[in-house]
């Protein structure tokens, strides 16, 4: 199957993608493969029962990098999608997945993906996702990804998910287990305008000795646009925990965090941080003395947040 | 040059109407300015006034000729008034080389940048793509709020007590700064401080007391009746001679 230019946009701002990427891909184009190639240390396999893939990367595989982009612009499409990764013992690469719809019809295009990890012992993964709505249509363009995550000993995995256009709504799901001395770190950004709705809901079970977590959430609410931040950290052995969302609200948008912490041993040390407030008017006086005017100073002050 | 003509300003506090500025009258035309006075004497209001960012009940202020009393903070900004804050702001995400940048007024390179931070005595390598986030001290952020004026190099600079919070080492860095400004910078400044040695470099003082000018000429002749006459002070009027 053909990629169009629409959905070679998408491709774009999803995946920074021009031409076709280096390295293993797989893209997924209105429901079906339209692209894919493989290395010798990483395999993409279709799975059978369900829709989606299995990506398989070989023990001590490093500096290779796996792109497996989403695009919808085909309104009224709704589709769940399966991927599971494998990364084998002492690896490091990154995986780029990311969703772009355009909606340019009246029904609601929707994309699920669950991508659950398996990463091995003292493995090291870079795992990038990016959600982009586009299309002038009145369908809205939903997504909800649920990502689950299993650190082995020593297995370090750094998350980066943003969202910072055109999704109507998004429950974005995100389950941790972290084994020892295992750490997960998730950036999360999202910006939300109109009547968006964005929840996000992390778990995480810190279950090993000295095994850490640091999610850290920016965001920016802008008209009568929601936002939901739930965090459930689960410290169940010595280990570090920490969660800290960061918002900013603008006009008549609505921001809650709500945090929950459990500590089940007694060196469980867990933190989190909330701070949600407008733009500080100190902020935009400054920026105005340099010569911007009052909203090139918020666009300014916006854009570096969620850079 | 920048001139205010009897300019007042009255705040209300809790229902009570304050007079923090009484009739003043200035004239700035030398390269540079210092204003001095008692904390709460309204040095800084007056500094804020001339920046746009609180506006006189009475009174006008006039830059070059033009009559900017009622220009926003944007329009003065553009007219060529630059403002350090004496609390400089940060700013999550916003990095050193975007902030000099956008005070620069446009987008600049990274050596552009380095120039600019090694003027004000920053290593600029360790700076340009930091966050202007806590992660700065005092006196890191003071230098490049100082930084961010001279990329603006704008014909009037207002300096807000850039002594205040900074400790002493970093202070005399900062003297050293000013004194190379006031060597090289094209415009006039204008500065707030109680510092002895920045009012030393001034070639005007203004003693600002109870929101009124009280006395104002060259350094010889405000300094030391400001200092007072005793023999303590000699010491220093005469490193003035």
């Amino acid at each position: 199957m053909e990629i169009d230019s629409i959905q070679m946009q998408l491709l774009e701002q999803v995946a920074d993608l021009h031409t076709v990427p280096e390295g293993a891909y797989n893209i997924r184009a209105n429901g079906q493969m339209a692209g894919r190639h493989t290395t010798a240390h990483i395999d993409i396999i279709t799975k059978e029962d369900k829709s989606g893939i299995d990506i398989k990367i070989q023990p001590g595989t490093k500096h290779e990098s796996v792109h497996i982009p989403v695009v919808l612009s085909q309104s009224g499409l709704k589709e769940t999608v399966y991927n599971d990764f494998y990364v084998g013992e002492d690896c490091d690469v990154t995986i780029i997945a990311g969703c772009g719809i355009h909606n340019g019809g009246d029904a609601a295009s929707a994309h699920s993906g669950v991508h659950r990890f398996f990463v091995g012992k003292n493995a090291k993964v870079r795992y990038v996702e990016k959600h982009y709505g586009a299309g002038d249509g009145n369908g809205e363009r939903i997504m909800n990804p649920t990502t689950e995550i299993n650190l082995e000993e020593g297995a370090y995995l750094e998350m980066e998910t943003v969202q910072i256009k055109g999704i109507d709504s998004t429950e974005r799901v995100t389950r941790g287990k972290v084994a020892d001395k295992a750490t997960l770190v998730i950036h999360e950004k999202i910006m939300t305008h109109g009547k968006q709705f964005a929840k996000t809901d992390f778990e995480v079970d810190l279950d090993g000795e000295d095994s850490s977590v640091n999610l850290i959430s920016r965001s920016v609410a802008k008209e009568q646009s929601s936002q939901v931040f739930l965090s459930k950290i689960n410290g169940n052995n010595r280990c570090a925990g920490h969660s800290e969302c960061d918002a900013i609200i603008m006009d008549e948008a609505s921001v809650s965090a709500i945090p929950e912490l459990t500590a089940n041993h007694v060196d469980a040390n867990l933190i989190h941080e909330a701070a949600i407030g407008k733009i500080a008017g100190e902020q935009l006086i400054k920026l105005m003395t340099l010569g911007l005017t009052e909203k090139e100073a918020e666009e300014q002050i916006v854009n570096g947040f969620l850079k | 040059m920048l001139e205010l003509q009897h300019i007042s300003f009255t705040a209300e506090e809790n229902g009570s109407k304050k007079e923090i500025l009484k009739d003043i009258n200035l004239k700035v035309e030398e390269r540079f300015v210092a204003i001095t006075g008692p904390n709460g004497s309204g040095k800084s209001t007056l500094a804020k006034m001339i920046a746009g960012i609180i506006t006189p009940t009475e009174g006008k202020i006039f830059l070059d000729g033009e009559d900017i009393t009622d220009l926003s903070i944007t329009e003065k900004a553009k007219r060529g008034v630059s403002f350090a804050f004496q609390q400089p702001v940060r700013f999550k995400g916003l990095t050193v080389k975007d902030l000099i940048s956008l005070a620069a007024g446009k987008n600049l390179k990274v050596n552009e940048v380095c120039n600019i931070l090694s003027e004000v005595g920053l290593c600029a390598k360790d700076y340009v793509n930091r966050e202007l986030n806590g992660s700065l001290s005092g006196g890191e952020l003071k230098r490049i709020e100082i930084a961010m004026i001279m990329a603006r190099g704008t014909r009037l600079s207002i300096f807000d007590e850039p002594e205040a919070g900074i400790d002493l080492w970093s202070f005399n860095n900062l003297i050293r700064v000013f004194e190379k400004m006031y060597k090289d910078i094209q415009g006039s400044i204008l500065i707030i401080s109680h510092q002895e040695r920045i009012l030393n470099i001034a070639d005007k003082v203004i003693v600002i007391a109870d929101g009124q000018v009280k006395s104002e000429g060259s350094r010889k002749e405000v300094l030391p009746e400001l200092l007072g006459k005793s023999a303590a002070c000699k010491t220093l009027t005469d490193k003035m001679e």
